[in-house]
């Protein structure tokens, strides 16, 4: 492994900005609800480019309050994948040149010496002038192209020295040069020509549709209700705000079925009841906080960040809603939850009731103190 | 000889169209939909038929992976994962599909995703292919434009398809790592049982592909399981893209049969040896975490699984190295056995340690400064890596140096020799440092 340690300088913050906050937004809706982490590289690799091309501590620290994560999370993902620039890099250009076996067999090597003669004599240093760096770096999937180079998004490849020097050139002048194979060539095609591909029947189409509508559709409906989904695709076939069904949907696929239908029901409303879960139990529940102020539930031992999103879908945001569950509410919302049992293991109730009333529990003491644990259990 | 007729990916070098009316035109989403009604089972049966092997390396048969999920869900949700995460030295092949050919894979996604019963696709692309990332993107887009994909689509089969991209980690491309990296965490491997079809992205099961397998789907269930079965050899049927790089005239990527004899391969389509035939030294077949083949036994071997593994090599992801006699073979492997010491995840004591190890050793034996009991004590140590690790990077490290040692041991030899005949105290040597 490579061992990565973040630079010595770091600047005070980092803010990403509106347009990237926008996009940030956009990125997260991808995962299911509870995973917002899985965003971490992207969000990492967005703030990398907004800072010049190196991601700072400061960097890390805004993603991981974006994401609910803990910092050391973020931290551990930063130094762990190569690509995120751990100092800053040229202005103008960092030079990655790929040294593996496929690019040495055809001249890395002397790629590797020019940037040490032009740029600097170690690599992740800065030009004199502070407009290029370089480093050499692991195999870059390009090795029919042999030897290549990457500069920020760009690849240039089947370089010789005369190229990169020429490539090197062009950049310090501010210019773009053309990416792809420095040669007469056409991306991966043999540089002499094409050996395949020169002699392609047009495709006929099969414009096959099936025999009878009536009885794909049949078929397509029996396969559906075996499906996992089975509630929501229901309820989005049903459903004519489509918004609606997408939300319903991608909260759907994190939850254990039964979570999922619950909480199908309360965004469209509807009070189609399922096998899983019987309505007639479910402790009261409100559309949102009272006065738009919940209780931080992670103040009960046994709610983590996930369990308080499921408890907050489920319509329970306060202390006081939880700690009046009857036994037959438990038993729902055990049912709705993945942990089975823990209500009662932990306590909930009990927990709820003192916290409730204003006073702290000997969790919520500890919990505090640390300025609430986030991240992994 | 594999005919235009029978190729798959007939837009490999994007000299034609890309996007969805071009890759229309050349056969993609033609009649989704009736296959689709078709029902699950007939896809799995279809690609079972077909003898497709998987085309990430290790050659597990695609369909019966598939059949390991879970029938019925038991109300997690069914994932699959696409492994666009190649990053195997040698190997280019998918960033081809990726750039030029994305709507192979969005509807062999869809088709894969429908015979699993998922509803959701994650494409994991390693995040050096920034442009391939964008294009891939363009089409997933259009195919939405075009209510191929999404909810309610033409289908009737709701399908989500999403890009996600690593930082630079080549350990990311075992598919346990992958899905941890798509959780958020670092890319170390899980260990297994329990098997991703049962536990595995988010808690669910997943499958986890690789790009050229999923996109040969759609044209394999178009034209017939029996259709890709004819093409090839038993057991190694099909066609597969190769990448030949290294010594050779023209290096290229290229779709053929399975199982072409290597010379026939090199002459077509990579205008022969540099310096000609004479001139060869050895290939790495398959990427380089196989051993390497030396020249007389490759002459006569053909380009399948079973062939290379008869070789005690393989063809893993049929990037295909190839090695003329100006060619240092210590150094070669030496950078290798750095590349693995660099994309160790660092979890298990004898990959992290081992890797470094071979590593330091190589570069000693590059000089010539070392004895030739340590020949033996690499080969040793590399045993001790290989199988005493979660995931097979500790293999694929060992196997390298193994095969330098069981082909090229001379050559070892006279460099020591050498060495000692002619000390050379100033020899530059990458600076070994223990803790890395």
């Amino acid at each position: 492994m490579s061992v990565r340690r973040i630079a010595q300088e770091q600047p005070e913050t980092f803010e990403f900005n509106a347009e990237n906050m926008i996009w940030a937004e956009e990125l997260i809706k991808k995962y299911p609800v509870g995973k917002e982490r899985s965003a971490v590289i992207p969000l990492l690799w967005r703030a990398q480019e907004q800072n010049e091309g190196w991601t700072s501590e400061p960097a890390m620290r805004k993603v991981a309050d974006l994401l609910g994560m803990a910092y050391i999370r973020v931290y551990e993902v930063a130094t762990f994948y190569t690509m995120f620039q751990l100092s800053p890099v040229g202005k103008k250009a960092h030079v990655q040149v790929c040294g593996t076996t496929p690019c040495m067999l055809r001249g890395s090597k002397e790629l590797i010496e020019i940037c040490k003669k032009r740029i600097a004599k170690t690599p992740h240093t800065l030009s004199e002038d502070g407009d290029f760096s370089w480093e050499e770096v692991e195999c870059l999937g390009a090795c029919v192209n042999a030897p290549m180079i990457q500069i920020f998004k760009d690849t240039y490849e089947d370089l010789d020295e005369k190229a990169l020097e020429d490539l090197l050139d062009a950049f310090a002048r501010g210019e773009q040069p053309k990416p792809g194979p420095q040669i007469e060539r056409t991306l991966s095609c043999p540089e002499s020509g094409l050996t395949t591909l020169t002699d392609v029947p047009e495709y006929l189409p099969l414009n096959l549709t099936s025999d009878s509508e009536v009885a794909a559709e049949k078929n397509l409906n029996a396969d559906k209700t075996s499906e996992d989904k089975e509630v929501a695709t229901e309820t989005a076939e049903n459903e004519t705000s489509e918004n609606k069904a997408q939300d319903s949907n991608n909260s759907a696929e994190d939850l254990k079925s039964a979570a999922a239908a619950a909480l199908t029901e309360k965004s469209t409303e509807s009070s189609s009841a399922t096998d899983d879960v019987s309505d007639d139990h479910r402790p009261e529940y409100l559309d949102g906080p009272r006065d738009g102020q919940a209780d931080d539930l992670k103040m009960i031992k046994g709610v983590g960040p996930k369990l308080e999103t499921t408890l907050n879908a489920l319509g329970f945001y306060h202390f006081d809603q939880i700690a009046n569950w009857t036994r037959e509410n438990i038993a729902w919302v055990d049912n709705s939850l993945s942990f089975k049992g823990r209500i009662d293991r932990e306590n909930w109730l009990e927990q709820a009731k003192t916290l409730a009333s204003g006073e702290e529990t000997e969790f919520s003491k500890r919990a505090n103190y640390d300025d609430t644990p986030k991240g992994d259990k | 000889m594999l005919q235009d007729k029978d190729r798959i990916f007939t837009n490999l070098y994007g000299m034609k169209d890309v996007g969805l009316e071009g890759a229309k035109k050349r056969g993609s989403w033609d009649s989704t939909k009736y296959f689709i009604d078709k029902g699950r089972d007939w896809i799995i049966e279809e690609v079972k038929s077909s003898g497709l092997r998987g085309r990430g390396g290790a050659g597990f048969p695609t369909g019966l992976k598939w059949s390991f999920m879970p029938k019925e869900s038991d109300g997690r949700p069914h994932y699959l994962v696409i492994n666009a995460d190649e990053s195997e030295p040698g190997t280019c092949k998918d960033r081809d599909i990726l750039r030029n050919d994305p709507h192979h894979l969005v509807e062999g996604a869809l088709l894969a995703s429908f015979a699993m019963a998922a509803h959701t696709c994650y494409i994991y692309v390693r995040g050096e292919f920034i442009r391939e990332r964008e294009a891939l993107q363009r089409a997933i887009d259009e195919a939405y434009e075009a209510n191929l994909i999404g909810k309610n689509n033409v289908h009737g089969w709701d399908f989500d398809c999403y890009v996600h991209h690593g930082a630079g980690a080549y350990i990311c491309g075992e598919e346990t790592a992958l899905i941890e990296s798509i959780e958020g965490k670092k890319g170390q491997p899980r260990l297994k049982p329990p098997f991703p079809a049962n536990v595995g992205l988010y808690g669910a099961p997943t499958t986890v592909n690789n790009v050229e397998s999923i996109a040969v789907v759609p044209t394999i269930v178009r034209r017939g399981g029996s259709w890709f079965a004819g093409l090839g050899k038993p057991n190694n049927t099909g066609t597969k893209l190769f990448c030949v790089s290294g010594h050779i005239n023209t290096p290229s990527t290229f779709e053929e049969e399975m199982g072409i004899p290597f010379k026939e391969m090199i002459d077509k389509h990579c205008g022969g040896i540099r310096g000609g035939w004479d001139n060869l030294l050895a290939v790495i077949p398959g990427g380089s975490s196989v051993p390497c083949v030396p020249a007389e036994q490759m002459m006569d071997a053909t380009m399948d699984f079973d062939c290379l593994s008869g070789l005690q090599s393989g063809l893993g992801t049929a990037a295909v190295i190839v090695m003329d006699k100006s060619t240092d073979m210590i150094a070669a492997i030496a950078r290798l056995a750095y590349f693995y010491k660099h994309e160790s995840c660092g979890q298990c004591t004898p990959c992290r340690e081992g890797t470094g190890w071979m590593w330091r050793v190589l570069e000693r034996m590059v000089k010539g400064q070392a004895t030739k009991r340590e020949i033996d004590m690499l080969f040793e140590v590399s045993k001790q890596v290989e199988g005493h690790t979660i995931c097979a990077l500790g293999d694929a490290a060992a196997w390298p140096v193994q095969g330098l040692i069981r082909h090229f041991r001379h050559v070892i030899e006279e460099r020591i020799d050498q060495y000692a005949a002619n000390p050379d105290k100033d020899g530059e040597v990458r600076e070994p440092v223990a803790a890395e």
